[in-house]
C-alpha cells in the first residue's frame, strides 16, 4: 500500500517536473541579447551584455535545474528597421521568448511594440526613454537600469543642492536631447536653482568651442550636458582645453557611463559629476562580477547597462522558474509579483508599469592621482534612495496603472 | 516582351511566390522593396546616364508621409502609401528641377547637398520623431476589407507593387522615351542636335525614378510598421549604388539581385558586428575592380542576351 | 558693453576667432582633397578614413613607440602617405581611363573597409591622446581665453596651405605636375616620369590628410568614425572652393570656418546645415565653384 503510494508520488512528481517542462514553449528557453555591437554603444552594452547574459545564466543554474537556457545575440547597429526586422525574425522564426538589452531608444520602442504584439517579453536595459514605462508602457515590458527622469532627477537635483544653483544647458539638437534638458531644467528650478540659458548644437559635432565660449560667458556654475556618446566625450575633453573647471565652473554629465570615462582618461574628465545606477568597486559582490566580466570581454569593465543585463536575466529566470511557463506576459507579470534581489543592484521591485527600482549613486570622477588601479574612477558622493530616484508612478500616464 | 526577358519575369515571379514557404516572409518584403528602390534609382543612373548621391530622400521622404498620414490621419494603406508615393514625387520635381542644370560630379553633389539639408530637416522636426521615428504604424485595412496584419495578405500585396513598379520601370525603358534617354546618356550633344529636349527628357527621368523610389519607401513603412532617419541618411544613398552595382548597373534585373545579394548580407551576417562594414567595403573594391557590370551584367555577357 | 546684433562685441569677437581657428583646420582637412581632385581628377572618399589613420598612427606611436606629438607630425603623415601610394600602384591605376565615378566607388569602398578594420579593433569609444605638453595652456586675450594649441593650430595650417599652394603654383615641380594633368602623353615625351609623379602627387594629399588627423588627435576624439560625418563637409568646402582650385579650397575652409561659427551663435541647430545650403547655391549659380575652372 505504502509502497504504490510512494510510487505513485514519485510518478506524479515526475510528471510535474516533466509537465513544468513542457510548458515551456519546445522545452527551451531562448533568450536573445539585441545591442549595438558595432557603433555608438558598442562599448556601453555590446559584447559585454552578451558576456553579462551568459554569466547571469550560469549563476542561475539552469542546468541543475533542469531547464534548458539558450541565448542568440544580433547587432541592431543603432537602426530601427534592422531592430525591429531581427526581433520580428526571432519571435516569429527562431522562437526567442525574450530580448534583452537594446541601448537606444528608438529602437527599443520599436521592439516594445513587437514583444507587446506578440506576446513575448522585453527587459530593456540600454534605452533611455522614460516612454517605455509612460506612454508606450506595456504588460510585456520591464525598464530596468536607469531613464531619463532619473537621470534628471539625480544629477540635476543633487548638484543643486551641493550649492550649484546656476545652470546653463549644451543641449544636443534632437528628441533626446530636448527631453533630457527639459526634464532637468525642471528640476533644478524646482530645487530652487535658476536656468541662466542653454545653445543647442547639432548630433554629432566635432567641434564645441563655440558653443563652450558661450556657456563661459553665461558665468553659470554648472554646464549641464544634454547630450551623449561622442558628443559628450568631445564636449568634455574641449572643456577641459577652454580651461571651464579651472575658470570655476563645473560640468555635470547628464548620460555618461564607465566606458566614456575610460575613453577619455581622467586627465580629462576628472572632477565630472553624473548619476549612475551601478559602479563596479561598490562592494565584494560587484567586484567579483567586474572580474569575471572583463575576463569575457577583452580587459573592460561592465557600464551599468551591462550589470542590468546580467540583473534581468537571473530576474527573468526566477520568474519563469516560479510561474512555470515561458510565457511572456504571465513571466513579465511574475517579475512584477517577485521582489528582486540580485548581487548587482540588491534589493528592489518592479512597479506595475514595468519600471525596475533600485537606488542611484551620484558620482563624481576621480583625479589621477586618486586612482589606484584600472577603471578606479568613481567617489560615490551620494545615493539617492529608489523610491525617490524614479519618475512616481502617478505621473507617467502609463495605462496600466490605476 | 522580349523571349529572355519574359523567362527572366517569369523566373523572378516564381521565386517570389515560392520562396515565403521556406524563407522569412518579411525578410522577402524589405527585399522586394529594396529592390524597387534599386530599380528606380538604376533608371536614373544605368539608363540616364545621371549619379545620384541623394536618393536616400526619395526613401525617408515617402516613408515618413505614408507613415504620418497612416497614424495620424488614418488613412487605409492604399491611400498611405499613394500619398507617400506623391510627396516622393514633388520633391523629385522640386530637386530635378534645381539638379538638373549640371552634370556628372556637379550633379550628384548637387543632389548629395540636397538630400543633406532634408535629412537634417527630418531631424530636427517633431513629426518625424526624430531619433526615434515614427513608431506603431498601423497597416489597416486594404480597400477596405483585407487585414494587412495578416502576413500572407501584406506580402501578396508587397509583391503586386514590387511587380507592377518593375513592369513599369520594365515598359519606361523599352519605349521611344526609354530610347532617347539612352541615346542622351551615350551622347547628349548629338543628341540635342537631333531636336530633343533633353533638359525634359532627364527631367521626366528623374522625376519617375524618385516616385518609384518613393513608392518603395512608402510600402517599406508599413511593412515593419516605422519610418526611420535611416531611410534618410546618406549612408543609404550609399548602399543603394552599391546594390546597384553588385547586380548590374544598366540592366534590367541587376538591381533586385544586387538588393537580394546586400539584404541577405546584411542580415545573415548581422552577428559578424562590424565585419558586415568590411565586407561592404571589399565588395565595392573588388566590384569596381574587377567586376564592373556586376552580377547580371556578367551573366549577360556570356549568354550574350540582354538582361 | 557696446552690443552686434544683440550680443556683447566680446563674445562676438570671441566667436570670430573661433570661427577662424575652425576654418584653417577645414582648410588643411580640405588641402589634400583638392590636391587629389584638382590635380589627379580622382575623387577621394578615403580621405576622412586616411585622417582617422594619421589620428590613430599618433595614438599608436604615442603608446607603442613612446614618440609624442613633435615626431608625429612628421612621421605620421609619411607612414599613412605610404600607404596611399600603395593604394594608387595597385588599384586606382586601373580606373583613370574610365568615368570618375568608378575611383569614387573604389574610394568609398576602401573607407568602408578602413573604419570597419579600426572599428573591429579599437571600439567606439575613442582613445584618449593627450596634448603636448608645450602647447597646453592658453592666453586670456580680454575678450575671450584662447588656448595656445588653437592658435598654433592658426599658424601650422595656414603655413602648410600657403607652402603646398606655392609648390603648386609657383615652382618648376609644380609646374611639370600641372602640365603633366593636362596632357600625360605629351609631358611623357619630354621624359618626365609621369606615373611616378601621379603616385606621389596621390601620397602626398594622402599625407596632408594624415597630418590633419595628427592635428585633430589632442582636441577631439580619436575615434574609428571621426572621419566618417567630416568627409562630407570636406567634399563641400573643395565643390564650394573650386574643385580643383588650391587657393580656392584654402579661402573657402577659412570663409567656411568663420560663416559656421556664426550661425553657431545666432542658429545654433543650424550649424550643420549652412554649409550645405551654400553649396546648393554655389552649384546652381557657378557649378565650377568660386575660384574653379569648368572641366
Amino acid at each position: 500500500m505504502f509502497a504504490v503510494r510512494k510510487l505513485t508520488a514519485a510518478v506524479a512528481v515526475a510528471l510535474a517536473a516533466g509537465g513544468a517542462q513542457a510548458q515551456v514553449s519546445d522545452g527551451v528557453i531562448k533568450i536573445g541579447v539585441m545591442s549595438d555591437m558595432s557603433s555608438l554603444y558598442a562599448d556601453i552594452g555590446g559584447p559585454g551584455s552578451v558576456a553579462a547574459a551568459r554569466l547571469a545564466v550560469e549563476d542561475f543554474g539552469a542546468a541543475k535545474k533542469g531547464m534548458k537556457v539558450e541565448i542568440v545575440s544580433a547587432d541592431h547597429q543603432n537602426k530601427a528597421d534592422v531592430g525591429s526586422a531581427i526581433a520580428r525574425q526571432w519571435y516569429d522564426v527562431e522562437k526567442v521568448d525574450a530580448i534583452f538589452d537594446v541601448p537606444n531608444s528608438g529602437v527599443a520602442l520599436a521592439v516594445n511594440q513587437i514583444t507587446r504584439d506578440k506576446g513575448k517579453a522585453f527587459i530593456n536595459s540600454g534605452a533611455a526613454s522614460s516612454d517605455l514605462t509612460g506612454k508606450a508602457c506595456s504588460p510585456n515590458t520591464v525598464h530596468w537600469t536607469y531613464d531619463t527622469w532619473m537621470l534628471a532627477n539625480g544629477t540635476g537635483g543633487a548638484i543643486v543642492k551641493t550649492g550649484g544653483d546656476s545652470w546653463f544647458f549644451l543641449t544636443a539638437d534632437y528628441a533626446f536631447g530636448h527631453a533630457l534638458e527639459r526634464d532637468t531644467a525642471e528640476v533644478v528650478k524646482k530645487s530652487g536653482g535658476k536656468v541662466l540659458g542653454q545653445v543647442r548644437h547639432p548630433l554629432n559635432t566635432q567641434d564645441f568651442s563655440s558653443f563652450l565660449l558661450q556657456a563661459q560667458g553665461s558665468k553659470a556654475k554648472i554646464i549641464g550636458l544634454a547630450n551623449a556618446g561622442g558628443d559628450t566625450t568631445n564636449s568634455i575633453k574641449q572643456a577641459a582645453e577652454f580651461g571651464i573647471v579651472k575658470g570655476g565652473q563645473s560640468l555635470a554629465g547628464l548620460l555618461v557611463f564607465l566606458s566614456d570615462v575610460h575613453g577619455l582618461g581622467l586627465n580629462t574628465a576628472q572632477g565630472l559629476i553624473f548619476t549612475e545606477t551601478f559602479y563596479w568597486d561598490r562592494n565584494n559582490d560587484t567586484r567579483a562580477f567586474a572580474k569575471r566580466i572583463a575576463a569575457a570581454n577583452n580587459g573592460k569593465y561592465p557600464t551599468m547597462v551591462q550589470a542590468g543585463v546580467y540583473a534581468g536575466v537571473l530576474h527573468y529566470l526566477k520568474a519563469i522558474e516560479a510561474a512555470k511557463t515561458d510565457d511572456g506576459t504571465k513571466v513579465v507579470a511574475k517579475m512584477k509579483e517577485l521582489p528582486t534581489d540580485d548581487p548587482l543592484f540588491g534589493k528592489g521591485r518592479i512597479r506595475a508599469d514595468g519600471r525596475k527600482l533600485h537606488p542611484a549613486f551620484l558620482v563624481e570622477v576621480k583625479k589621477p592621482a586618486e586612482s589606484k588601479g584600472p577603471y578606479d574612477y568613481y567617489k560615490i558622493r551620494s545615493e539617492i534612495p529608489a523610491d525617490q530616484a524614479f519618475r512616481p508612478e502617478k505621473d507617467g500616464g502609463c495605462s496600466l496603472v490605476r | 516582351m522580349k523571349k529572355e526577358h519574359r523567362i527572366a519575369f517569369a523566373v523572378m515571379v516564381a521565386a517570389l511566390l515560392l520562396a515565403p514557404l521556406v524563407v522569412y516572409p518579411v525578410f522577402l518584403m524589405k527585399v522586394m522593396c529594396f529592390a524597387l528602390f534599386a530599380s528606380a534609382f538604376n533608371l536614373l543612373v544605368g539608363y540616364g546616364g545621371l549619379l545620384s548621391f541623394g536618393h536616400a530622400m526619395f526613401l525617408g521622404t515617402a516613408g515618413y508621409a505614408s507613415a504620418h498620414a497612416a497614424k495620424v490621419w488614418g488613412f487605409p494603406p492604399e491611400a498611405a502609401i499613394l500619398f507617400g508615393t506623391l510627396c516622393s514625387a514633388a520633391l523629385g520635381v522640386v530637386s530635378g528641377l534645381l539638379a538638373i542644370r549640371r552634370q556628372g560630379i556637379y550633379f550628384a553633389m548637387i543632389t548629395l547637398a540636397l538630400a543633406q539639408m532634408i535629412f537634417f530637416f527630418y531631424l530636427q522636426a517633431p513629426f518625424t520623431g526624430g531619433e526615434d521615428g515614427i513608431q506603431a504604424v498601423p497597416r489597416g485595412r486594404l480597400l477596405g476589407f483585407v487585414d494587412l496584419s495578416n502576413i500572407w495578405a501584406m506580402y501578396a500585396t508587397v509583391l503586386t507593387i514590387f511587380l507592377g513598379g518593375f513592369l513599369l520601370i520594365y515598359r519606361a525603358i523599352h519605349s521611344p522615351f526609354g530610347q532617347v534617354l539612352k541615346s542622351i546618356r551615350e551622347n547628349e550633344a548629338r543628341a540635342i542636335s537631333l531636336g530633343y529636349d533633353t533638359t525634359r527628357y532627364k527631367l521626366l527621368a528623374y522625376v519617375l525614378s524618385a516616385t518609384l523610389a518613393g513608392l518603395a519607401g512608402a510600402t517599406k513603412a508599413l511593412v515593419f510598421q516605422l519610418a526611420s532617419l535611416t531611410d534618410a541618411h546618406w549612408s543609404m544613398s550609399g548602399e543603394v549604388v552599391l546594390m546597384t552595382l553588385v547586380g548590374g548597373l544598366g540592366t534590367l534585373f541587376g538591381p533586385a539581385v544586387g538588393a537580394l545579394v546586400i539584404i541577405s548580407m546584411e542580415h545573415y551576417l548581422a552577428q559578424l558586428g562590424a565585419w558586415v562594414t568590411i565586407v561592404q567595403g571589399i565588395i565595392f573594391v573588388v566590384c569596381v575592380l574587377a567586376f564592373r557590370r556586376g552580377i547580371v551584367g556578367e551573366l549577360a555577357r556570356i549568354l550574350r542576351k540582354p538582361l | 558693453m557696446t552690443e552686434i546684433f544683440g550680443i556683447p562685441v566680446q563674445a562676438f569677437m570671441g566667436q570670430l576667432l573661433i570661427g577662424l581657428i575652425n576654418g584653417s583646420f577645414y582648410a588643411l582637412l580640405s588641402l589634400g582633397l583638392a590636391v587629389i581632385f584638382g590635380l589627379l581628377n580622382i575623387i577621394n572618399f578615403t580621405h576622412g578614413a586616411q585622417y582617422m589613420m594619421g589620428a590613430f598612427c599618433a595614438y599608436l606611436l604615442l603608446n607603442k613607440a613612446g614618440l609624442g606629438y613633435w615626431p608625429s607630425l612628421v612621421i605620421a603623415p609619411v607612414v599613412v602617405g605610404i600607404t596611399g601610394v600603395v593604394i594608387e600602384r595597385t588599384m586606382l591605376k586601373r580606373l583613370y581611363n574610365l568615368d570618375h565615378l568608378y575611383g569614387l566607388l573604389l574610394t568609398f569602398g576602401l573607407a568602408l573597409i578602413i573604419q570597419g578594420v579600426f572599428r573591429n579593433e579599437y571600439g567606439t569609444s575613442g582613445q584618449p591622446y593627450a596634448m603636448p605638453k608645450e602647447l597646453t595652456g592658453g592666453h586670456n586675450l580680454g575678450f575671450m581665453f584662447l588656448p595656445t594649441y588653437r592658435a598654433w593650430v592658426i599658424v601650422f595650417s595656414l603655413f602648410v596651405c600657403l607652402a603646398t599652394w606655392f609648390i603648386i603654383e609657383k615652382t618648376k615641380l609644380g609646374a611639370y605636375l600641372r602640365a603633366a594633368t593636362e596632357n600625360p602623353a605629351l609631358v611623357q615625351a619630354f621624359g618626365v616620369n609621369v606615373p611616378r609623379m601621379i603616385t606621389l602627387t596621390y601620397g602626398f594629399g594622402v599625407g596632408l590628410a594624415a597630418l590633419a588627423g595628427v592635428m585633430a588627435g589632442p582636441i577631439y576624439q580619436v575615434s574609428p568614425q571621426m572621419g566618417a560625418d567630416l568627409i562630407i563637409v570636406v567634399f563641400a568646402v573643395v565643390v564650394i572652393g573650386g574643385m580643383g582650385s588650391i587657393m580656392g579650397s584654402i579661402v573657402t575652409g577659412f570663409g567656411l570656418g568663420i560663416i559656421e561659427g556664426l550661425t553657431k551663435v545666432f542658429y545654433p541647430e543650424a550649424s550643420n546645415t549652412v554649409i550645405f545650403v551654400i553649396m546648393a547655391i554655389v552649384l546652381l549659380v557657378k557649378p565650377a565653384g568660386l575660384f574653379g575652372r569648368e572641366r
